[in-house]
């Protein structure tokens, strides 16, 4: 048990040295390369506060005066990092709210489309996936691995559109676009699923079908149980820990297609509040939102690791112990 | 060894479950139709509540209110304040509020309060800077507003969003907005910042009762969205559609689509000053070179929107009927780049003695169909000769360029309504030094004091002379060539009727829509 608390403690440690590093490195980077953008900052805050039209070199100076704009560009680092260290993430250089209030209301909205898929994801791929492994090479099957691919090459962009066009428009089933109602959540949530299914399925079935080939389980059949308590017995852990492994690695995926989503389906969340941050050239929105996104992917993939080495008994035994 | 198919109970099971999500998904869909609600889908974000940000938003959802409104045929009409007058020396005008006019929270609409938002407004980037208003005050129960110089345009200005009135509720202890309590028929229920805004009807609301009595407003940002929100029927009301989905939206029957043109105009800036393009014979070159038609068919799907002059039909007292209309013809652009001294080497371009003509055009990407504008000017310019590089660059370089006299041409999109009289985008444009959008090297004496006596001037005869004799001259000697003029486009449900679109974009409309058939 005390061994155990010492493991969750470094491990704990472990995942506040990476959040550490990570926030560093993305408000370093993301700062960078807001500055290397062509074209003048002044110019396109002022856009994004009053309006494209409404744009000249007066209200440029007055944006680039009010925002100390002129300051040197180390400078500006350095007092977001100094901000930063003391847990503050300054205001939008746009709205004039503070940051950290923005993306606390956006982030709800992105956990929940995100959560929302990666669990369809889950339970779609495990059901498709053991329904292919178990099929075997039956031709009820030799659809799966086409559509895979398919859906792998697509972007989540596409899918979007093409799962708006068909049950928004089309079949009049679910809302295009908007938030607020549980069914909001269905269409961005299964696009979003979509683009982390094929990964999913594959795994499934491939590690099922390692199971399935195992000698154990061939032996655990001919002694006459039936196939439910077999899988039960033999296929759920190794298919678990798999699965969960690569899910966590699925992370990046959601990542990446929640920023095009959310545009898409006007949903609130931090990925739409990133695109338009860039837009409008608003650094500590900008450096805010991708900060949140790579802490948020640093935590689940820190909860994944927990989770993987809490299920896996291999995994389990002190650390002093294995190294012997 | 071949596997045993799994037992019937976990194939159940499986199918179940697919079955379950499937059918909760669908049962979930059916509530989200309320009949009752008006949907709005629109591009424009609810960025801030601060009315010189985004408060486009909210005069546009009838929540606030402007001094002065704009009726359907386009003349100034009352809104909040119902009549003004001017002093004799035309610098100081005077304007009183409508009798019993309350805000959302029940307070009444006091002329303080009216003070207090101009004055806010004025400090502000934005366009009461543009004005010589030198003091604003409450004088007995009425809204003062004094003068540095005569100024005739200026309720045109107190029309534009950024001078919408708020209640002294809306603001913080710091003067920022908390909250936007207007004097509209519509208050705010709900503001779901960035992209969702609920109204409902005002009951203290003294004029007409409006049939729509709630309104669900959502940003949408993406075009895609917008034209299939219209086309599932999602949304009664949808602004600004792609070009590339106009001819499937107007095919489809429960749908009605608008378009008119607005007074926002696509045009070539051109540096005046600059040696290839001082000469005025090149100018015209450039213009005759240009097919209009062509670009407005096949770019902007829309043959209407070719621009024969700067100022569109839509802007009734600006557009002159009788001016020479701007056509293409390449025959008399080469004759005139001839006559400039340009002859065309064994490449087929223009070169004088020895120096090839060549430029470069920048335009940007904020608004889609530039950059393919663009491209279609530079084909068609180099079938006369002229060689003409496309530079998409950060809007912010349109301005900076004029400032650093480095821009050669630009395509960009000037609009013309930020008030409902052009004066104050024209003051800036054609200002000696030329304006960020507008001219660049050029001036004209006749055009400087046109616009200064426009802006001084209330009589209507000198008026329409002076604008007259401005468009003649711009015509000439084009020191910005007009391309397109844009067309607003809009699709509303056929399940709301008596809806109309304002060309100027400052109101929705919503308050005289019906629920129909």
């Amino acid at each position: 048990m005390n061994m155990g608390w010492t493991l969750a403690a470094r491990q704990g440690a472990r995942l506040l040295g990476q959040g550490a590093l990570v926030a560093g490195a993305v408000g370093v980077l993301s700062f960078a390369m807001t500055r290397a953008l062509p074209g003048d900052a002044a110019y396109r805050i002022a856009a994004g506060r009053y309006g494209y039209d409404m744009v000249d070199t007066a209200a440029a100076d007055a944006v680039r005066s009010e925002l100390g704009l002129d300051r040197s560009a180390a400078d500006q680092l350095l007092a977001w990092l100094g901000d930063l260290a003391h847990l503050r993430l300054g205001q939008s250089m746009v709205s004039g709210d503070p940051v950290l209030e923005e993306i606390a209301h956006q982030l709800g909205h992105t956990l929940q489309l995100s959560l929302v898929a990666w669990l369809a994801a889950m339970v779609l791929g495990l059901l498709l996936g053991t329904w292919a492994a178990l099929r075997g090479t039956h031709w009820s099957t030799r659809w799966i691995d086409p559509a895979c691919t398919v859906l792998r090459a697509s972007p989540a962009f596409l899918l979007g559109v093409v799962l708006m066009l068909g049950l928004g428009v089309h079949l009049g089933w679910l809302p295009v676009a908007g938030h607020g109602e549980p069914v909001h959540l269905v269409l961005p949530g299964l696009a979003l699923a979509l683009t982390l299914l094929p990964g999913m399925t594959q795994v499934v079935r491939t590690r099922l079908q390692q199971v399935l080939r195992s000698d154990a389980f061939e032996f655990a059949q001919t002694k006459g149980l039936p196939l439910s308590a077999v899988l039960w017995r033999h296929a759920a852990a190794p298919l678990t820990l798999g699965t969960l492994a690569y899910a966590g690695m699925q992370l990046v995926l959601l990542v990446e297609g929640v920023v095009v989503i959310e545009s898409l389906v006007a949903w609130p969340g931090i990925g739409h509040a990133l695109v338009h941050a860039v837009i409008s050239r608003d650094v500590p929105m900008i450096q805010g939102t991708a900060l949140a996104m790579g802490l948020l992917f640093v935590l689940l993939n820190g909860v994944m690791d927990a989770a993987v080495q809490w299920l896996d008994p291999r995994l389990r035994e002190p650390a002093g112990r294995s190294a012997a | 060894m071949t596997l045993a198919p799994p037992p019937s109970a976990l194939r159940r099971a499986l199918l179940l479950s697919a079955a379950v999500s499937v059918s909760s998904a669908i049962a979930q869909t059916g509530p989200t139709t309320n009949a009752r609600v008006l949907k709005v889908a629109a591009p424009w974000e609810i960025g801030s509540l601060d009315p010189s940000k985004t408060g486009y938003i909210f005069t546009r959802l009838e929540v606030t209110e402007t001094l002065v409104d704009v009726d359907a045929s386009g003349q100034l009409a009352p809104g909040l304040a119902v009549r003004w007058a001017v002093s004799p020396d035309q610098k100081t005008w005077r304007f009183a509020m409508r009798p019993g006019a309350v805000f959302h929270d029940g307070s009444p609409v006091t002329p303080e309060a009216v003070v207090r938002s101009l004055q806010r407004a004025l400090a502000q980037p934005g366009i009461l800077k543009n004005t010589p208003v030198q003091r604003i005050a409450a004088v007995n129960g009425e809204v003062q507003i004094e003068l540095k110089q005569a100024f005739t345009a200026l309720p045109a200005f107190l029309a534009h969003n950024s001078t919408q009135v708020l209640a002294p509720a809306s603001f913080a202890a710091d003067n920022s907005v908390q909250a936007v309590v207007g004097s509209g028929p519509y208050k705010v229920v709900r503001v779901n910042a960035p992209q969702k805004l609920e109204t409902a009807a005002f009951e203290g609301w003294t004029g007409k009762r409006p049939a729509v009595q709630r309104v669900e407003y959502l940003a949408t940002g993406r075009g895609e969205t917008r034209g299939m929100l219209a086309e599932s029927g999602q949304a009664d009301l949808v602004f600004t559609h792609d070009a590339v989905a106009i001819e499937r939206l107007k095919r489809n029957p429960r749908l009605q689509f608008h378009t008119l043109p607005i007074p926002r105009t696509l045009y070539l800036k051109v540096n005046a000053a600059h040696p290839l393009l001082k000469d005025i014979k090149v100018r015209q070159a450039i213009s005759l070179a240009i097919d209009r038609p062509g670009i407005a068919q096949a770019i902007l799907r829309e043959p209407k929107a070719a621009a024969t002059q700067l100022f569109s039909p839509g802007m009734a007292e600006w557009h002159v009927p009788g001016l020479q209309p701007l056509v293409r013809d390449p025959g008399r652009a080469r004759q005139l780049l001839q006559e400039a001294g340009w002859a065309a080497g064994a490449d087929g371009l223009l070169r004088k003695d020895g120096r090839p003509f060549k430029l470069t055009l920048r335009t940007f990407s904020d608004r889609p169909e530039q950059p393919p504008m663009a491209t279609a000017i530079q084909a068609q310019l180099r079938e006369v000769g002229l060689d003409v590089a496309v530079a998409i660059v950060n809007a912010s370089d349109i301005p900076a360029g004029h400032q650093d006299g480095s821009l050669e041409l630009a395509l960009v999109a000037r609009n013309y309504a930020l008030v409902p009289d052009p004066i104050g985008s024209l003051l800036q444009d054609f200002s000696p030094q030329g304006g960020d959008w507008g001219a660049m090297g050029w001036q004209s004496a006749q055009v400087t004091s046109a616009l200064e006596s426009l802006s001084t001037t209330n009589d209507p005869a000198r008026r329409s002379r002076l604008r007259g004799a401005l468009s003649t001259v711009l015509q000439a000697e084009l020191p910005l060539i007009p391309v397109a003029w844009y067309q607003h486009t809009a699709t509303h449900s056929k399940r709301v009727g008596n809806v109309s679109i304002d060309p100027l974009e400052r109101s929705y409309r919503i308050s005289h829509i019906t629920w129909g058939l």
